[in-house]
Protein backbone atom coordinates (compact mmCIF):
# COMPACT_ATOMS: atom_id res chain seq x y z
CA UNK A 1 0.00 0.00 0.00
CA UNK A 2 2.73 2.43 0.94
CA UNK A 3 4.63 1.78 -2.29
CA UNK A 4 1.44 2.13 -4.32
CA UNK A 5 0.45 5.38 -2.65
CA UNK A 6 3.94 6.80 -3.10
CA UNK A 7 3.74 6.00 -6.79
CA UNK A 8 0.56 8.03 -6.90
CA UNK A 9 2.51 10.96 -5.55
CA UNK A 10 1.62 10.83 -1.88
CA UNK A 11 3.91 11.16 1.09
CA UNK A 12 2.79 8.29 3.28
CA UNK A 13 2.44 8.09 7.03
CA UNK A 14 2.32 4.32 7.55
CA UNK A 15 0.93 3.50 10.98
CA UNK A 16 1.36 -0.25 10.49
CA UNK A 17 -0.82 -3.01 11.85
CA UNK A 18 -3.39 -3.06 14.63
CA UNK A 19 -3.64 0.70 15.09
CA UNK A 20 -5.78 1.72 18.07
CA UNK A 21 -8.59 4.01 17.00
CA UNK A 22 -7.45 6.80 19.33
CA UNK A 23 -4.02 6.78 17.74
CA UNK A 24 -5.49 6.86 14.23
CA UNK A 25 -7.69 9.84 15.11
CA UNK A 26 -4.81 11.62 16.83
CA UNK A 27 -2.54 11.15 13.79
CA UNK A 28 -5.21 12.33 11.39
CA UNK A 29 -5.91 15.44 13.44
CA UNK A 30 -2.21 16.22 13.63
CA UNK A 31 -1.32 15.53 10.00
CA UNK A 32 -4.42 16.64 8.04
CA UNK A 33 -4.09 13.89 5.47
CA UNK A 34 -5.30 14.23 1.91
CA UNK A 35 -6.63 10.69 2.07
CA UNK A 36 -6.93 7.97 4.71
CA UNK A 37 -6.60 4.31 3.70
CA UNK A 38 -7.44 1.35 5.92
CA UNK A 39 -6.25 -2.11 4.95
CA UNK A 40 -7.92 -5.18 6.44
CA UNK A 41 -7.23 -8.93 6.17
CA UNK A 42 -8.72 -10.70 9.18
CA UNK A 43 -12.40 -10.67 8.29
CA UNK A 44 -13.36 -8.09 10.93
CA UNK A 45 -12.94 -5.11 8.66
CA UNK A 46 -16.69 -4.82 8.12
CA UNK A 47 -17.06 -4.35 11.89
CA UNK A 48 -13.93 -2.41 12.80
CA UNK A 49 -14.14 -0.24 9.68
CA UNK A 50 -17.59 1.03 10.59
CA UNK A 51 -16.36 2.00 14.07
CA UNK A 52 -13.27 3.65 12.66
CA UNK A 53 -14.91 5.77 9.98
CA UNK A 54 -17.69 6.95 12.28
CA UNK A 55 -15.07 8.14 14.79
CA UNK A 56 -13.07 9.82 12.06
CA UNK A 57 -16.13 11.60 10.64
CA UNK A 58 -16.91 13.04 14.08
CA UNK A 59 -13.74 15.08 13.84
CA UNK A 60 -14.75 18.30 12.02
CA UNK A 61 -11.59 18.65 9.93
CA UNK A 62 -11.93 15.02 8.80
CA UNK A 63 -15.56 15.21 7.72
CA UNK A 64 -14.66 15.96 4.09
CA UNK A 65 -11.50 13.81 3.91
CA UNK A 66 -11.62 10.91 1.44
CA UNK A 67 -11.42 7.68 3.44
CA UNK A 68 -11.13 4.25 1.88
CA UNK A 69 -11.04 0.68 3.16
CA UNK A 70 -9.91 -2.41 1.29
CA UNK A 71 -8.99 -6.05 1.67
CA UNK A 72 -10.78 -9.10 3.01
CA UNK A 73 -13.72 -7.24 4.47
CA UNK A 74 -15.53 -10.16 6.06
CA UNK A 75 -15.04 -13.82 6.87
CA UNK A 76 -16.94 -14.93 3.76
CA UNK A 77 -16.58 -14.05 0.11
CA UNK A 78 -17.66 -10.59 -1.01
CA UNK A 79 -20.78 -9.64 0.91
CA UNK A 80 -22.67 -6.74 -0.63
CA UNK A 81 -24.42 -5.96 2.65
CA UNK A 82 -21.05 -5.42 4.26
CA UNK A 83 -19.95 -3.13 1.43
CA UNK A 84 -23.18 -1.12 1.73
CA UNK A 85 -22.80 -0.83 5.50
CA UNK A 86 -19.26 0.43 5.13
CA UNK A 87 -20.29 3.05 2.57
CA UNK A 88 -23.29 4.06 4.68
CA UNK A 89 -21.01 4.48 7.70
CA UNK A 90 -18.93 7.03 5.80
CA UNK A 91 -16.34 5.41 3.55
CA UNK A 92 -15.83 7.02 0.16
CA UNK A 93 -14.21 3.91 -1.27
CA UNK A 94 -14.75 0.25 -0.34
CA UNK A 95 -12.58 -2.31 -2.13
CA UNK A 96 -12.16 -6.08 -2.00
CA UNK A 97 -8.74 -7.67 -2.48
CA UNK A 98 -9.34 -8.59 -6.11
CA UNK A 99 -7.02 -7.36 -8.84
CA UNK A 100 -9.97 -5.54 -10.41
CA UNK A 101 -10.66 -3.65 -7.19
CA UNK A 102 -7.00 -2.75 -6.85
CA UNK A 103 -7.32 -1.07 -10.25
CA UNK A 104 -10.46 0.68 -9.02
CA UNK A 105 -8.49 1.86 -6.01
CA UNK A 106 -6.01 3.45 -8.41
CA UNK A 107 -8.90 5.23 -10.13
CA UNK A 108 -10.11 6.40 -6.70
CA UNK A 109 -6.67 7.77 -5.83
CA UNK A 110 -6.41 9.60 -9.13
CA UNK A 111 -9.81 11.17 -8.66
CA UNK A 112 -8.80 12.32 -5.18
CA UNK A 113 -5.59 13.79 -6.55
CA UNK A 114 -7.51 15.56 -9.32
CA UNK A 115 -9.69 17.18 -6.69
CA UNK A 116 -12.87 15.54 -7.96
CA UNK A 117 -15.58 15.24 -5.31
CA UNK A 118 -15.64 11.93 -3.46
CA UNK A 119 -18.37 9.47 -4.43
CA UNK A 120 -19.85 9.25 -1.01
CA UNK A 121 -23.22 7.87 -0.16
CA UNK A 122 -25.19 10.03 2.30
CA UNK A 123 -24.80 8.89 5.87
CA UNK A 124 -28.39 7.77 6.19
CA UNK A 125 -27.64 4.83 3.95
CA UNK A 126 -29.64 5.80 0.89
CA UNK A 127 -27.83 5.24 -2.37
CA UNK A 128 -26.72 8.27 -4.25
CA UNK A 129 -24.04 9.47 -6.57
CA UNK A 130 -21.72 12.43 -6.53
CA UNK A 131 -21.48 14.92 -3.75
CA UNK A 132 -24.43 14.89 -1.38
CA UNK A 133 -26.20 18.26 -1.48
CA UNK A 134 -25.11 20.63 1.24
CA UNK A 135 -21.58 19.25 1.63
CA UNK A 136 -18.54 20.66 -0.08
CA UNK A 137 -15.66 18.30 0.28
CA UNK A 138 -12.51 20.41 0.48
CA UNK A 139 -10.09 17.97 -1.07
CA UNK A 140 -6.45 18.66 -0.65
CA UNK A 141 -4.27 18.22 -3.70
CA UNK A 142 -1.82 15.45 -4.44
CA UNK A 143 1.51 15.72 -2.73
CA UNK A 144 0.01 16.22 0.69
CA UNK A 145 0.31 13.49 3.21
CA UNK A 146 -1.92 10.47 3.37
CA UNK A 147 -2.14 7.80 6.03
CA UNK A 148 -2.19 4.07 5.81
CA UNK A 149 -3.32 2.08 8.80
CA UNK B 1 -15.96 -20.54 15.15
CA UNK B 2 -17.43 -18.56 18.00
CA UNK B 3 -20.18 -20.82 19.27
CA UNK B 4 -19.22 -23.67 21.65
CA UNK B 5 -21.72 -26.02 20.01
CA UNK B 6 -20.18 -25.35 16.58
CA UNK B 7 -16.70 -25.61 18.06
CA UNK B 8 -17.45 -29.03 19.52
CA UNK B 9 -18.95 -30.24 16.24
CA UNK B 10 -15.91 -29.00 14.35
CA UNK B 11 -13.53 -30.73 16.73
CA UNK B 12 -15.49 -33.98 16.52
CA UNK B 13 -15.30 -33.86 12.73
CA UNK B 14 -11.54 -33.26 12.82
CA UNK B 15 -11.16 -36.11 15.31
CA UNK B 16 -13.07 -38.45 12.99
CA UNK B 17 -11.11 -37.45 9.90
CA UNK B 18 -9.21 -40.16 8.04
CA UNK B 19 -5.90 -38.75 9.22
CA UNK B 20 -3.84 -38.42 12.38
CA UNK B 21 -5.17 -35.09 13.61
CA UNK B 22 -4.79 -32.50 16.34
CA UNK B 23 -7.81 -30.41 17.28
CA UNK B 24 -7.33 -26.66 17.20
CA UNK B 25 -9.32 -23.96 18.95
CA UNK B 26 -8.53 -20.73 17.12
CA UNK B 27 -9.27 -17.49 18.92
CA UNK B 28 -10.94 -14.45 17.38
CA UNK B 29 -9.16 -11.17 16.77
CA UNK B 30 -10.99 -9.22 19.50
CA UNK B 31 -9.91 -11.76 22.11
CA UNK B 32 -6.33 -11.50 20.82
CA UNK B 33 -6.51 -7.74 21.38
CA UNK B 34 -8.20 -8.03 24.79
CA UNK B 35 -11.26 -6.25 23.38
CA UNK B 36 -14.06 -7.88 25.38
CA UNK B 37 -16.47 -5.20 24.18
CA UNK B 38 -15.73 -6.12 20.58
CA UNK B 39 -16.45 -9.76 21.40
CA UNK B 40 -19.73 -8.92 23.10
CA UNK B 41 -20.87 -6.70 20.23
CA UNK B 42 -20.19 -9.46 17.74
CA UNK B 43 -21.86 -12.12 19.90
CA UNK B 44 -24.89 -9.84 20.28
CA UNK B 45 -25.40 -10.35 16.58
CA UNK B 46 -23.74 -7.31 15.12
CA UNK B 47 -21.22 -9.22 13.01
CA UNK B 48 -19.45 -12.53 12.69
CA UNK B 49 -16.46 -13.39 14.84
CA UNK B 50 -13.44 -14.93 13.15
CA UNK B 51 -12.74 -17.31 16.03
CA UNK B 52 -13.51 -18.58 19.52
CA UNK B 53 -13.73 -16.01 22.33
CA UNK B 54 -12.19 -18.12 25.07
CA UNK B 55 -11.92 -15.26 27.58
CA UNK B 56 -15.55 -14.13 27.36
CA UNK B 57 -17.02 -17.65 27.30
CA UNK B 58 -17.07 -19.15 30.78
CA UNK B 59 -14.43 -21.74 31.61
CA UNK B 60 -17.15 -24.30 32.35
CA UNK B 61 -18.53 -23.89 28.82
CA UNK B 62 -15.11 -24.30 27.25
CA UNK B 63 -14.05 -27.18 29.49
CA UNK B 64 -17.30 -28.97 28.59
CA UNK B 65 -16.28 -28.72 24.94
CA UNK B 66 -12.75 -29.90 25.77
CA UNK B 67 -13.85 -32.84 27.93
CA UNK B 68 -16.32 -34.04 25.34
CA UNK B 69 -13.73 -34.44 22.57
CA UNK B 70 -10.27 -34.82 24.05
CA UNK B 71 -8.75 -38.22 24.78
CA UNK B 72 -5.45 -40.06 24.59
CA UNK B 73 -5.67 -40.15 20.79
CA UNK B 74 -6.80 -36.58 20.21
CA UNK B 75 -5.03 -33.60 21.72
CA UNK B 76 -6.15 -29.98 21.53
CA UNK B 77 -4.18 -26.82 20.89
CA UNK B 78 -5.24 -23.20 21.24
CA UNK B 79 -4.13 -21.02 18.32
CA UNK B 80 -4.09 -17.22 18.48
CA UNK B 81 -1.83 -14.24 17.85
CA UNK B 82 -1.57 -12.01 20.86
CA UNK B 83 1.27 -9.94 22.32
CA UNK B 84 -0.73 -9.51 25.54
CA UNK B 85 -1.97 -13.07 26.06
CA UNK B 86 -2.13 -13.38 29.83
CA UNK B 87 -5.93 -13.59 30.00
CA UNK B 88 -5.90 -16.09 27.14
CA UNK B 89 -3.44 -18.32 28.97
CA UNK B 90 -5.39 -18.07 32.19
CA UNK B 91 -8.66 -18.90 30.42
CA UNK B 92 -6.96 -21.82 28.69
CA UNK B 93 -5.62 -23.29 31.90
CA UNK B 94 -8.96 -22.84 33.70
CA UNK B 95 -10.67 -24.72 30.87
CA UNK B 96 -8.23 -27.61 31.12
CA UNK B 97 -6.21 -26.85 27.99
CA UNK B 98 -2.45 -27.24 27.98
CA UNK B 99 -1.05 -26.55 24.52
CA UNK B 100 -0.77 -23.34 22.58
CA UNK B 101 1.60 -21.37 20.35
CA UNK B 102 3.25 -18.04 19.74
CA UNK B 103 6.26 -16.29 21.13
CA UNK B 104 7.44 -12.90 22.35
CA UNK B 105 8.82 -11.87 18.94
CA UNK B 106 6.52 -13.65 16.52
CA UNK B 107 3.29 -12.57 18.17
CA UNK B 108 4.50 -9.02 18.60
CA UNK B 109 6.19 -7.79 15.44
CA UNK B 110 3.55 -8.93 12.92
CA UNK B 111 0.41 -8.48 15.00
CA UNK B 112 0.66 -5.47 17.26
CA UNK B 113 2.24 -2.12 18.05
CA UNK B 114 3.21 -3.17 21.55
CA UNK B 115 6.87 -2.50 22.40
CA UNK B 116 8.83 -5.74 22.11
CA UNK B 117 10.09 -5.41 25.69
CA UNK B 118 6.49 -5.52 26.95
CA UNK B 119 5.67 -8.53 24.79
CA UNK B 120 8.67 -10.34 26.25
CA UNK B 121 7.48 -9.62 29.80
CA UNK B 122 3.97 -10.81 28.93
CA UNK B 123 5.19 -14.02 27.37
CA UNK B 124 7.47 -14.78 30.32
CA UNK B 125 4.43 -14.53 32.57
CA UNK B 126 2.42 -16.74 30.27
CA UNK B 127 5.09 -19.42 30.31
CA UNK B 128 4.95 -19.32 34.10
CA UNK B 129 1.15 -19.68 34.00
CA UNK B 130 1.43 -22.71 31.74
CA UNK B 131 4.11 -24.28 33.88
CA UNK B 132 1.76 -24.25 36.89
CA UNK B 133 0.04 -27.12 35.07
CA UNK B 134 2.97 -29.22 36.23
CA UNK B 135 1.38 -29.12 39.70
CA UNK B 136 -1.60 -30.96 38.27
CA UNK B 137 0.64 -33.53 36.60
CA UNK B 138 0.00 -32.15 33.15
CA UNK B 139 2.77 -31.36 30.67
CA UNK B 140 2.26 -28.00 28.99
CA UNK B 141 3.29 -27.52 25.35
CA UNK B 142 4.28 -24.40 23.44
CA UNK B 143 4.86 -24.05 19.72
CA UNK B 144 6.93 -21.17 18.34
CA UNK B 145 5.40 -19.00 15.65
CA UNK B 146 8.83 -17.63 14.76
CA UNK B 147 9.11 -19.84 11.70
CA UNK B 148 6.30 -17.87 10.08
CA UNK B 149 6.54 -14.16 11.05
CA UNK B 150 4.78 -12.23 8.24
CA UNK B 151 4.09 -15.41 6.27
CA UNK B 152 6.23 -14.66 3.26
CA UNK B 153 9.33 -12.87 1.92
CA UNK B 154 11.52 -13.57 4.98
CA UNK B 155 14.69 -15.49 4.14
CA UNK B 156 14.73 -18.88 5.88
CA UNK B 157 17.77 -18.25 8.06
CA UNK B 158 15.94 -15.52 9.98
CA UNK B 159 12.78 -17.62 10.38
CA UNK B 160 14.89 -20.47 11.74
CA UNK B 161 16.74 -18.13 14.10
CA UNK B 162 13.57 -16.61 15.55
CA UNK B 163 11.94 -20.04 15.87
CA UNK B 164 14.97 -21.41 17.72
CA UNK B 165 15.36 -18.31 19.93
CA UNK B 166 11.70 -18.48 20.93
CA UNK B 167 12.06 -22.17 21.76
CA UNK B 168 15.04 -21.28 23.96
CA UNK B 169 12.94 -18.54 25.58
CA UNK B 170 10.19 -21.07 26.36
CA UNK B 171 12.79 -23.45 27.76
CA UNK B 172 14.31 -20.68 29.91
CA UNK B 173 10.87 -20.10 31.41
CA UNK B 174 10.29 -23.74 32.26
CA UNK B 175 8.77 -25.47 29.22
CA UNK B 176 10.09 -28.94 28.34
CA UNK B 177 7.69 -29.86 25.54
CA UNK B 178 8.16 -27.50 22.61
CA UNK B 179 7.57 -27.46 18.87
CA UNK B 180 9.41 -25.24 16.43
CA UNK B 181 7.57 -23.88 13.45
CA UNK B 182 8.73 -23.28 9.91
CA UNK B 183 6.42 -21.99 7.20
CA UNK B 184 6.52 -23.40 3.67
CA UNK B 185 7.97 -20.79 1.29
CA UNK B 186 8.23 -20.65 -2.49
CA UNK B 187 10.95 -23.22 -3.22
CA UNK B 188 10.71 -26.74 -1.81
CA UNK B 189 14.43 -27.53 -2.10
CA UNK B 190 15.30 -24.39 -0.14
CA UNK B 191 12.61 -25.30 2.41
CA UNK B 192 14.00 -28.84 2.73
CA UNK B 193 17.43 -27.37 3.50
CA UNK B 194 15.86 -24.91 5.96
CA UNK B 195 13.95 -27.54 7.94
CA UNK B 196 17.05 -29.74 8.01
CA UNK B 197 18.97 -26.79 9.47
CA UNK B 198 16.20 -26.12 11.99
CA UNK B 199 16.30 -29.72 13.19
CA UNK B 200 20.08 -29.66 13.45
CA UNK B 201 19.97 -26.57 15.65
CA UNK B 202 17.11 -27.90 17.80
CA UNK B 203 19.00 -31.13 18.43
CA UNK B 204 22.07 -29.16 19.53
CA UNK B 205 20.32 -26.59 21.71
CA UNK B 206 17.26 -28.38 23.11
CA UNK B 207 18.73 -31.67 24.26
CA UNK B 208 16.68 -31.76 27.49
CA UNK B 209 13.45 -30.88 25.72
CA UNK B 210 10.85 -33.07 23.98
CA UNK B 211 10.77 -31.16 20.71
CA UNK B 212 9.50 -31.55 17.16
CA UNK B 213 9.22 -29.41 14.05
CA UNK B 214 5.83 -28.28 12.78
CA UNK B 215 5.47 -27.16 9.17
CA UNK B 216 2.86 -24.57 8.22
CA UNK B 217 1.36 -24.86 4.76
CA UNK B 218 2.10 -21.63 2.91
CA UNK B 219 1.05 -18.61 4.94
CA UNK B 220 1.25 -15.94 2.23
CA UNK B 221 -1.08 -14.93 -0.60
CA UNK B 222 -2.82 -18.18 -1.49
CA UNK B 223 -3.73 -19.72 -4.88
CA UNK B 224 -7.24 -18.71 -5.83
CA UNK B 225 -8.14 -21.95 -7.64
CA UNK B 226 -9.06 -25.20 -5.92
CA UNK B 227 -6.50 -27.15 -7.93
CA UNK B 228 -3.75 -24.61 -7.13
CA UNK B 229 -4.61 -24.69 -3.43
CA UNK B 230 -4.65 -28.48 -3.24
CA UNK B 231 -1.41 -28.80 -5.21
CA UNK B 232 0.29 -26.40 -2.77
CA UNK B 233 -1.04 -28.40 0.19
CA UNK B 234 0.18 -31.59 -1.48
CA UNK B 235 3.67 -30.12 -1.71
CA UNK B 236 3.50 -29.06 1.94
CA UNK B 237 2.62 -32.58 3.05
CA UNK B 238 5.42 -34.08 0.95
CA UNK B 239 7.90 -31.53 2.27
CA UNK B 240 6.91 -32.40 5.85
CA UNK B 241 7.59 -36.10 5.28
CA UNK B 242 10.80 -35.52 3.34
CA UNK B 243 12.29 -33.13 5.88
CA UNK B 244 11.29 -34.87 9.09
CA UNK B 245 8.71 -32.36 10.30
CA UNK B 246 6.44 -34.26 12.67
CA UNK B 247 3.30 -32.17 12.26
CA UNK B 248 1.67 -30.11 9.52
CA UNK B 249 -0.80 -27.23 9.75
CA UNK B 250 -2.97 -27.43 6.64
CA UNK B 251 -4.73 -24.81 4.58
CA UNK B 252 -7.96 -25.46 2.71
CA UNK B 253 -9.09 -25.08 -0.88
CA UNK B 254 -10.87 -21.82 -0.04
CA UNK B 255 -8.06 -20.14 1.86
CA UNK B 256 -7.87 -17.26 -0.62
CA UNK B 257 -11.55 -16.47 -0.33
CA UNK B 258 -13.05 -17.09 3.06
CA UNK B 259 -13.03 -18.94 6.34
CA UNK B 260 -13.59 -22.63 5.52
CA UNK B 261 -16.44 -24.88 6.56
CA UNK B 262 -15.79 -27.86 8.79
CA UNK B 263 -16.08 -30.16 5.77
CA UNK B 264 -13.47 -28.15 3.89
CA UNK B 265 -11.11 -28.39 6.86
CA UNK B 266 -11.58 -32.16 7.04
CA UNK B 267 -11.06 -32.50 3.28
CA UNK B 268 -7.77 -30.63 3.55
CA UNK B 269 -6.59 -32.82 6.44
CA UNK B 270 -7.44 -35.98 4.52
CA UNK B 271 -5.89 -34.71 1.30
CA UNK B 272 -2.67 -33.96 3.14
CA UNK B 273 -2.72 -37.40 4.77
CA UNK B 274 -2.99 -39.11 1.38
CA UNK B 275 -0.09 -37.10 -0.03
CA UNK B 276 2.03 -37.73 3.06
CA UNK B 277 1.36 -41.45 2.95
CA UNK B 278 2.32 -41.57 -0.70
CA UNK B 279 5.53 -39.63 -0.03
CA UNK B 280 6.50 -42.16 2.65
CA UNK B 281 6.60 -44.85 0.00
CA UNK B 282 9.08 -42.92 -2.07
CA UNK B 283 12.76 -43.54 -1.62
CA UNK B 284 14.47 -41.33 0.90
CA UNK B 285 15.83 -38.28 -0.87
CA UNK B 286 19.44 -37.18 -0.74
CA UNK B 287 19.97 -34.43 1.83
CA UNK B 288 19.46 -31.07 0.12
CA UNK B 289 22.50 -29.08 -1.07
CA UNK B 290 23.96 -26.84 1.63
CA UNK B 291 23.60 -23.28 0.35
CA UNK B 292 24.57 -21.78 3.69
CA UNK B 293 21.21 -21.51 5.47
CA UNK B 294 22.45 -23.40 8.55
CA UNK B 295 25.54 -21.21 8.84
CA UNK B 296 23.47 -18.03 8.50
CA UNK B 297 20.91 -19.15 11.06
CA UNK B 298 23.68 -20.11 13.46
CA UNK B 299 25.31 -16.68 13.07
CA UNK B 300 21.99 -14.94 13.80
CA UNK B 301 21.30 -17.11 16.86
CA UNK B 302 24.83 -16.83 18.22
CA UNK B 303 24.79 -13.04 17.95
CA UNK B 304 21.76 -12.94 20.26
CA UNK B 305 23.05 -15.58 22.68
CA UNK B 306 26.33 -13.67 22.95
CA UNK B 307 24.40 -10.71 24.38
CA UNK B 308 23.83 -12.69 27.58
CA UNK B 309 22.13 -15.68 29.17
CA UNK B 310 18.72 -14.08 29.77
CA UNK B 311 16.62 -14.00 26.60
CA UNK B 312 14.05 -11.94 28.46
CA UNK B 313 16.61 -9.15 28.43
CA UNK B 314 18.48 -9.87 25.20
CA UNK B 315 15.63 -10.36 22.72
CA UNK B 316 14.50 -6.70 22.87
CA UNK B 317 18.14 -5.59 22.68
CA UNK B 318 18.69 -7.76 19.60
CA UNK B 319 15.66 -6.28 17.85
CA UNK B 320 16.68 -2.72 18.76
CA UNK B 321 20.19 -3.28 17.39
CA UNK B 322 18.92 -4.81 14.16
CA UNK B 323 20.43 -8.23 14.92
CA UNK B 324 16.91 -9.43 14.19
CA UNK B 325 15.17 -7.35 11.49
CA UNK B 326 12.21 -8.74 9.59
CA UNK B 327 11.91 -7.54 5.97
CA UNK B 328 8.82 -5.40 5.30
CA UNK B 329 7.61 -5.60 8.89
CA UNK B 330 5.97 -2.32 9.92
CA UNK B 331 6.20 -2.71 13.70
CA UNK B 332 7.68 0.47 15.26
CA UNK B 333 10.45 -1.57 16.99
CA UNK B 334 11.44 -3.49 13.85
CA UNK B 335 14.40 -1.58 12.38
CA UNK B 336 13.16 -2.10 8.82
CA UNK B 337 16.52 -2.01 7.08
CA UNK B 338 16.52 -5.51 5.66
CA UNK B 339 15.11 -6.44 2.28
CA UNK B 340 14.62 -9.72 0.45
CA UNK B 341 13.81 -10.92 -3.03
CA UNK B 342 12.62 -14.06 -4.80
CA UNK B 343 14.56 -15.41 -7.72
CA UNK B 344 12.93 -17.03 -10.76
CA UNK B 345 12.63 -20.35 -8.94
CA UNK B 346 11.09 -18.88 -5.82
CA UNK B 347 14.26 -19.04 -3.73
CA UNK B 348 14.46 -16.30 -1.12
CA UNK B 349 17.60 -14.19 -0.81
CA UNK B 350 18.70 -11.14 1.14
CA UNK B 351 18.97 -8.05 -1.03
CA UNK B 352 19.87 -5.90 1.99
CA UNK B 353 21.12 -7.44 5.24
CA UNK B 354 20.86 -4.18 7.19
CA UNK B 355 22.60 -4.61 10.56
CA UNK B 356 22.25 -8.41 10.59
CA UNK B 357 25.49 -10.13 11.64
CA UNK B 358 25.90 -11.65 8.17
CA UNK B 359 28.30 -10.81 5.34
CA UNK B 360 27.01 -7.43 4.22
CA UNK B 361 24.90 -7.67 1.12
CA UNK B 362 23.10 -5.05 -0.85
CA UNK B 363 21.84 -6.03 -4.26
CA UNK B 364 20.63 -2.83 -5.90
CA UNK B 365 19.06 -4.47 -8.93
CA UNK B 366 17.06 -6.83 -6.75
CA UNK B 367 16.36 -4.28 -4.05
CA UNK B 368 12.99 -4.42 -2.42
CA UNK B 369 12.88 -0.67 -2.88
CA UNK B 370 11.61 -1.35 -6.39
CA UNK B 371 8.01 -0.42 -7.08
CA UNK B 372 4.71 -1.78 -5.92
CA UNK B 373 4.18 -3.89 -9.04
CA UNK B 374 7.47 -5.71 -8.55
CA UNK B 375 6.69 -6.21 -4.87
CA UNK B 376 3.22 -7.53 -5.69
CA UNK B 377 4.78 -9.99 -8.11
CA UNK B 378 6.86 -11.38 -5.28
CA UNK B 379 3.83 -11.50 -3.00
CA UNK B 380 1.77 -13.28 -5.68
CA UNK B 381 4.52 -15.64 -6.89
CA UNK B 382 3.26 -18.78 -5.14
CA UNK B 383 -0.40 -18.17 -5.97
CA UNK B 384 0.42 -17.53 -9.64
CA UNK B 385 2.73 -20.51 -9.91
CA UNK B 386 0.33 -22.98 -8.38
CA UNK B 387 -2.79 -21.59 -10.06
CA UNK B 388 -1.16 -22.00 -13.45
CA UNK B 389 0.53 -25.35 -12.85
CA UNK B 390 -0.69 -28.44 -14.66
CA UNK B 391 -1.47 -31.43 -12.42
CA UNK B 392 1.83 -33.03 -11.38
CA UNK B 393 2.79 -36.66 -11.84
CA UNK B 394 3.99 -36.70 -8.27
CA UNK B 395 1.56 -39.18 -6.85
CA UNK B 396 -2.14 -39.97 -6.67
CA UNK B 397 -4.31 -36.92 -6.94
CA UNK B 398 -6.95 -36.77 -4.25
CA UNK B 399 -10.56 -36.67 -5.38
CA UNK B 400 -11.75 -33.21 -6.32
CA UNK B 401 -12.68 -31.22 -3.28
CA UNK B 402 -16.35 -30.28 -3.28
CA UNK B 403 -16.31 -26.62 -2.34
CA UNK B 404 -19.59 -25.65 -0.72
CA UNK B 405 -21.07 -22.21 -0.86
CA UNK B 406 -20.24 -20.17 2.20
CA UNK B 407 -22.60 -20.68 5.12
CA UNK B 408 -23.83 -17.48 6.75
CA UNK B 409 -23.28 -18.77 10.28
CA UNK B 410 -19.79 -18.39 11.69
CA UNK B 411 -17.81 -21.41 10.64
CA UNK B 412 -14.60 -22.74 12.04
CA UNK B 413 -11.23 -21.39 11.27
CA UNK B 414 -7.74 -20.52 12.00
CA UNK B 415 -7.63 -16.80 12.62
CA UNK B 416 -5.58 -14.02 11.11
CA UNK B 417 -4.50 -10.91 12.96
CA UNK B 418 -6.37 -7.64 13.31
Amino acid sequence: MQLLLEEHGYHVSNLGACVPLDKLVECCVRESPAVVVLSTVNGHGHLDGVQAVRRLREVPCLAPTPIAIGGKLGIQSVDHDEVRQLRAAGFDGVFTDSAADLNEFGVFLRSVAAGRPAERRPADGALGTGTPPGTAPALRGAGRRSETA
Amino acid sequence: MADPVDMRAGLMAVKAAKAETVGTITLDSYTRCNDDEGVRRALAGHGRLNGYPIVVHSSSVTSAVVESVRDASFVLQVRHGSAVPQRIFEAMVRAGLDATEGGPVSYCLPYSRLPIAESVTNWARCCETLCRLGDADREPHLETFGGCMLGQLCPPSLLIAISVLESLFFRQYGLRSISLSYAQQANSVQDFEAITALRTLAAELLHDVDWHVVLYAYMGVYPSTVSGAMYLLDDAARLAVRSGAARLIVKTAVEAHRIPTVQENVAALEHAAVAAEDERHHDLLEPPPDTGILAEARALIDAVLELGPDLGRTLPVAVRRGLLDVPYCLHPDNPGRTRSYLDRDGRLYWSDTGALPLPRRIVPAASGRAGSAHFRNALDYVARTYDSAPPSGNGPRAAAVAVRPAHRAADGRKGTPS
